[in-house]
C-alpha cells in the first residue's frame, strides 16, 4: 500500500471512527438532562432511571471519544506534517478555542457523572447543560476549521507561502456557517434516531414498558425536529457548494457535462473512461432548478475543470452523497409520519408499524453522517487546502504507514465492538425490578 | 524584550498547560501504576482509592494535554511538525496507551458485568498507565536530547534518535514521577486510614527513588542531552534551582514522614514542578536544539495576540470551572492532619 493511500487511510478510519462518538457525544447530555429535567418536574422516577442509564452511556461514549479525539489532534501532525507547518498558525484558532470547550465539557461531565449525591439538583442539571452545550460548541469549532480546509481565507499566498495572515478571517471563513450548520443537526438527528430506535426494539419486544416508551418519547422529539429541519440546511449547504467549490458540486451529483438544464442523478455509477454516469436515474433539469432556482441555470460539470483536480474515488464521492440525500429523506418522512401520528391520535405508541420503521431507521442518521462526512473529505481531494496544498504534499515522510494503519484498525474495531457490547447490556435493557425498587427507595 | 510579550506569555501558558497535565493527568496516570502494583491484605481497597480518586477528574485533567499540543502547533507550528515526524513511532504508541488507558478505566467503572471482565479491564487500564508515561518521557527526552533528525526519510531515523539510555532514563524517570505524585495525593483521599498509610509508605518509597533516579538522568545527559547537562549544572539559575529542588524533595519526605500529608503535596507539587521548569530553562530558548527556537519558530505576531487573548479569555471560564470540580470531588474532612490519639 503506498503510503499516501495508507495516510489518508488512517486519516479516514480515524474520522469515521471519531466522528459516531462526537455525534453522540454532543446530543446525548440533551438527551440525558431532558430526562433528569422531566424527573424534577413529573416526580416520575422512571426519567430518573432513563437520566442515570443514558449517562452511563454517555459516560461510556465520551470517554472513548475524548481518546479517540485525542489520537486525530495528533494525527494531524502524524500523517500531515507539511499541512499543520503552513496551517497550523491560520487554523490554530479554532482548535484553541474548542480545546477550551472540550475543557468545559470535561469537567462538567465529571460532576454530572460522579456529583448525583454531591451537588444539588439544581447545580446537577446545570452541569448536564454546560456538558450539552459545550459539546456542541467544541463540535462547532473542530469543523470550522474543516469548513477553513475547503474555503481557505486568512492570508495571502506569496511564492507558495502564506502572508499577511489573519486567525480570525479563518474562523469565519465561507463554508464555515453551512457546514457547523449542517453537522451540528446531524449529530442531533442521528443521536435521537438511533437512541429511539434501539428503544423502540426493546419496546416490541416488551410492550407497553414505561422506561423504553419515555426513552423513546425524548430520544425522537430530539430526533424528529433534527430531521425535519435538516433538508432546508442540506439546500443551503449544496447551493453554498456550487458556488464556492463547483468541482466538488459536480463531483457530488456525477455531472460530466457543463450545461443549462442539468439533470438531478438518482443512484449511478461514473464511468471515468467514457465520462458518463452510467445507470442513474435522471430527473431532468432539476438540478439546475434546485441550485440555481431556475431551468437555465448554468451547472459546471467536471469537464470545466482540468482531470488532476478531479476528486478521487469519484465514486465515493457520488455513491456517499447519493446514500446521505436518500438517508436524510428518509428520516424527515418518519418524522413527520410521527408527527401525524400524534396530531391524530396524541400517541406513536399505537402504531406498531410506526415502531418497526423506528428501529429500521435506527441506523439511518449515523449512515447518513458518515457518508456526508465522505462527501466533504473525499469531495476535497486532492486537496487538503483548497486549491492551495494537495494532500500528497502533506504527508510525513515516514514509511510504513500501513502499519501503523492496520494497528489501529484493529484498534479501533476491537474498543467499537467492546463498546457496542457494553451499551447492549448496560444501557438499553429493560430495567429490572430490583433496579427499579434501588433507585426508587434512594430518590426518596 | 518588549516586543516579545505576547510570545512570553503564550510560551508560559504552554509551560504551564504542561506542567499542570504533569501534576493532574500525570498523578492519573501513577494512579494506573499503583493499581498495577497494589498489594498486601489491603490490594482491593487500594485499587478502589484510585479508582474514586481519579474517576471524577482523569477527563477534564487529560485536556491539558491536548491544550499542550493546541498551543503547540498554533504557536509553534514547524516545532510540531517537526516534533510530530521524527516522533512518529513513539508518538503513536503513548496515542495507543492513551486510547487504551482512558477506554478501560470507563469500561471497568461502567461495564458492570463479572469479575473476570472487570479484572481484565483493570489490567489494560493499569499496564497502559505505565506504558503511556514511559513513551511521554522518551518523547520529552528526545526534544531534550537536541539531536532531533531534521529531515528523517530512512526508518532508522524514525528510531534510532530516542533509543537512548537517556531519553529511556526519562521515560522510566516518567513513570517513577507520577507514581510519586499520584501515592501523595492518595494520603489525602477519603479512605481508611490502614489503606491511606500504605500509600504513605509507596509515597516514601517512590520521593526516594525519583531522588536516585534524578540524579542518573542528570548523568546520563551529559552525553544523552549536552545542553541539558550544561545547563543544570553551569548556569547562573543552576544552583538556586537544584537547592529549591532538593529543599521541596527533602521536605516532601520529612512531611510524609511526620504523617504532615497537605505540607508534603505542597512540597511534591513544587518539586516536581521545578523538575520540569529545570528542563525548560536549561533548553531555553530552543524548541528544537539546534535549528528552531522560540523566535524563529513563533508564528506571526498577529497569530500569537490572538492566541494570547483567546488563552487569557479561555482561562477566565476555565480555571473556576476546575476549580469548582476540584472542590466537589477533592474537598474532604481534613485528613492532612495527624491522626487522632484514638485513631491511632
Amino acid at each position: 500500500m503506498p503510503d499516501i493511500i495508507a495516510a489518508r487511510s488512517q486519516m479516514a478510519m480515524s474520522l469515521a471512527f471519531h466522528i459516531i462518538f462526537s455525534c453522540i457525544g454532543i446530543a446525548m447530555p440533551l438527551l440525558m438532562v431532558t430526562a433528569e429535567w422531566l424527573h424534577q418536574r413529573t416526580g416520575d422516577d422512571v426519567y430518573l432511571l432513563l437520566a442515570r442509564r443514558w449517562a452511563i452511556g454517555t459516560a461510556i461514549m465520551f470517554a472513548v471519544g475524548a481518546v479517540s479525539g485525542t489520537v486525530l489532534s495528533f494525527e494531524l501532525g502524524l500523517l500531515w506534517p507539511h499541512f499543520m507547518k503552513w496551517a497550523g498558525a491560520i487554523i490554530g484558532m479554532p482548535f484553541s478555542l474548542e480545546g477550551f470547550a472540550f475543557f468545559t465539557e470535561a469537567i462538567f461531565l465529571g460532576i454530572y457523572l460522579y456529583g448525583w449525591d454531591r451537588v444539588s439538583t439544581r447545580a446537577h442539571i446545570a452541569a448536564g447543560l454546560m456538558v450539552a452545550f459545550s459539546g456542541m460548541i467544541s463540535g462547532i469549532f473542530v469543523v470550522i476549521a474543516n469548513a477553513w480546509m475547503n474555503t481557505p481565507v486568512g492570508f495571502r499566498l506569496v511564492n507558495g507561502l502564506p502572508t499577511d495572515i489573519d486567525p480570525i478571517a479563518s474562523l469565519t471563513n465561507p463554508a464555515a456557517l453551512h457546514e457547523t450548520v449542517h453537522m451540528t443537526i446531524a449529530a442531533y438527528a442521528a443521536t435521537g434516531f438511533v437512541v429511539a430506535g434501539i428503544h423502540a426494539a426493546m419496546w416490541l419486544r416488551d410492550r407497553g414498558n414505561l422506561f423504553h416508551q419515555r426513552a423513546i418519547t425524548i430520544a425522537f422529539a430530539v430526533g424528529a425536529i433534527a430531521a425535519v429541519i435538516q433538508p432546508l440546511s442540506g439546500d443551503v449547504s449544496a447551493v453554498a457548494v456550487e458556488r464556492l467549490q463547483p468541482l466538488k458540486m459536480a463531483a457530488f451529483e456525477g455531472l460530466f457535462q457543463t450545461g443549462s438544464h442539468a439533470p438531478l442523478a438518482i443512484g449511478g455509477i461514473p464511468d471515468l473512461k467514457n465520462r458518463k454516469l452510467l445507470y442513474a436515474i435522471e430527473l431532468p433539469s432539476m438540478l439546475s432548478l434546485m441550485t440555481f432556482h431556475s431551468v437555465d441555470g448554468v451547472i459546471r460539470g467536471l469537464d470545466s475543470f482540468p482531470e488532476k483536480d478531479w476528486p478521487a474515488p469519484l465514486i465515493v464521492v457520488h455513491l456517499a452523497f447519493q446514500v446521505m440525500v436518500g438517508a436524510g429523506f428518509a428520516m424527515a418522512g418518519l418524522a413527520m409520519w410521527g408527527g401525524l401520528l400524534i396530531w391524530r391520535k396524541r400517541t406513536v405508541f399505537t402504531s406498531i408499524w410506526f415502531m418497526r420503521a423506528m428501529v429500521a431507521a435506527a441506523p439511518l442518521g449515523l449512515i447518513a453522517v458518515e457518508a456526508g462526512w465522505a462527501v466533504t473529505e473525499v469531495g476535497r481531494q486532492p486537496w487538503i487546502i483548497y486549491g492551495v496544498m494537495r494532500t500528497a504534499d502533506a504527508v510525513t515522510p515516514m514509511p510504513g504507514l500501513a502499519v501503523t494503519f492496520a494497528l489501529y484498525t484493529v484498534l479501533y474495531i476491537f474498543l467499537g465492538s467492546t463498546v457496542a457490547y457494553l451499551l447492549w447490556r448496560q444501557v438499553m435493557q429493560s430495567p429490572t425490578r430490583s433496579e427499579v425498587v434501588t433507585l426508587t427507595a434512594a430518590a426518596r | 524584550m518588549n516586543e516579545h510579550v505576547t510570545l512570553f506569555f503564550v510560551l508560559g501558558a504552554l509551560l504551564v498547560s504542561l506542567t499542570l497535565y504533569v501534576l493532574t493527568g500525570g498523578a492519573d496516570y501513577g494512579g494506573g501504576v499503583w493499581d498495577l502494583l497494589a498489594s498486601g491484605p489491603r490490594a482491593a481497597a487500594q485499587r478502589d482509592l484510585i479508582e474514586r480518586a481519579i474517576g471524577p477528574i482523569w477527563e477534564a485533567d487529560h485536556v491539558w494535554l491536548i491544550l499542550v499540543v493546541v498551543i503547540l502547533f498554533d504557536a509553534f507550528p514547524p516545532a510540531f511538525a517537526e516534533i510530530m515526524t521524527a516522533m512518529h513511532i513513539p508518538v503513536t504508541l503513548m496515542l495507543v496507551g492513551i486510547v487504551l488507558r482512558g477506554s478501560a478505566f470507563s469500561f471497568r467503572s461502567y461495564g458492570g458485568g463479572h469479575h473476570r471482565a472487570q479484572l481484565l479491564w483493570g489490567r489494560v487500564f493499569s499496564i497502559a498507565s505505565l506504558l503511556t508515561p514511559l513513551l511521554l518521557g522518551v518523547i520529552i527526552g528526545a526534544i531534550a536530547s537536541g539531536r532531533m533528525p531534521k529531515n528523517p526519510q530512512r526508518i532508522g531515523d524514525f528510531i534510532w534518535p530516542w533509543m537512548t539510555p537517556f531519553c529511556f532514563g526519562v521515560g522510566i524517570f516518567a513513570i517513577v514521577l507520577f507514581a510519586y505524585l499520584a501515592a501523595i495525593y492518595a494520603t489525602i483521599e477519603d479512605a481508611d486510614l490502614e489503606v491511606r498509610e500504605d500509600f504513605r509508605l509507596r509515597a516514601l518509597a517512590t520521593g526516594i527513588a525519583v531522588g536516585v533516579i534524578a540524579g542518573v538522568v542528570l548523568l546520563l545527559s551529559m552525553n544523552g542531552a549536552p545542553r541539558i547537562w550544561a545547563g543544570l549544572t553551569h548556569r547562573e539559575w543552576t544552583w538556586p534551582l537544584i537547592w529549591t529542588t532538593s529543599i521541596l524533595a527533602v521536605g516532601a519526605l520529612y512531611s510524609l514522614w511526620t504523617r504532615r500529608f497537605e505540607l508534603a503535596r505542597f512540597c511534591a507539587v513544587g518539586q516536581v514542578a521545578l523538575i520540569l521548569w529545570g528542563w525548560a530553562f536549561a533548553q531555553f530558548p530552543y524548541l528544537l536544539e539546534p535549528d528552531l527556537d522560540i523566535y524563529n519558530a513563533a508564528a506571526p505576531q498577529i497569530t500569537l495576540d490572538v492566541l494570547a487573548g483567546a488563552l487569557a479569555m479561555g482561562a477566565l471560564i476555565l480555571l473556576p470551572s476546575y476549580q469548582y470540580l476540584l472542590n466537589v470531588f477533592k474537598s474532604h474532612p481534613r485528613h492532612g492532619r495527624r491522626p487522632t490519639a484514638a485513631e491511632r
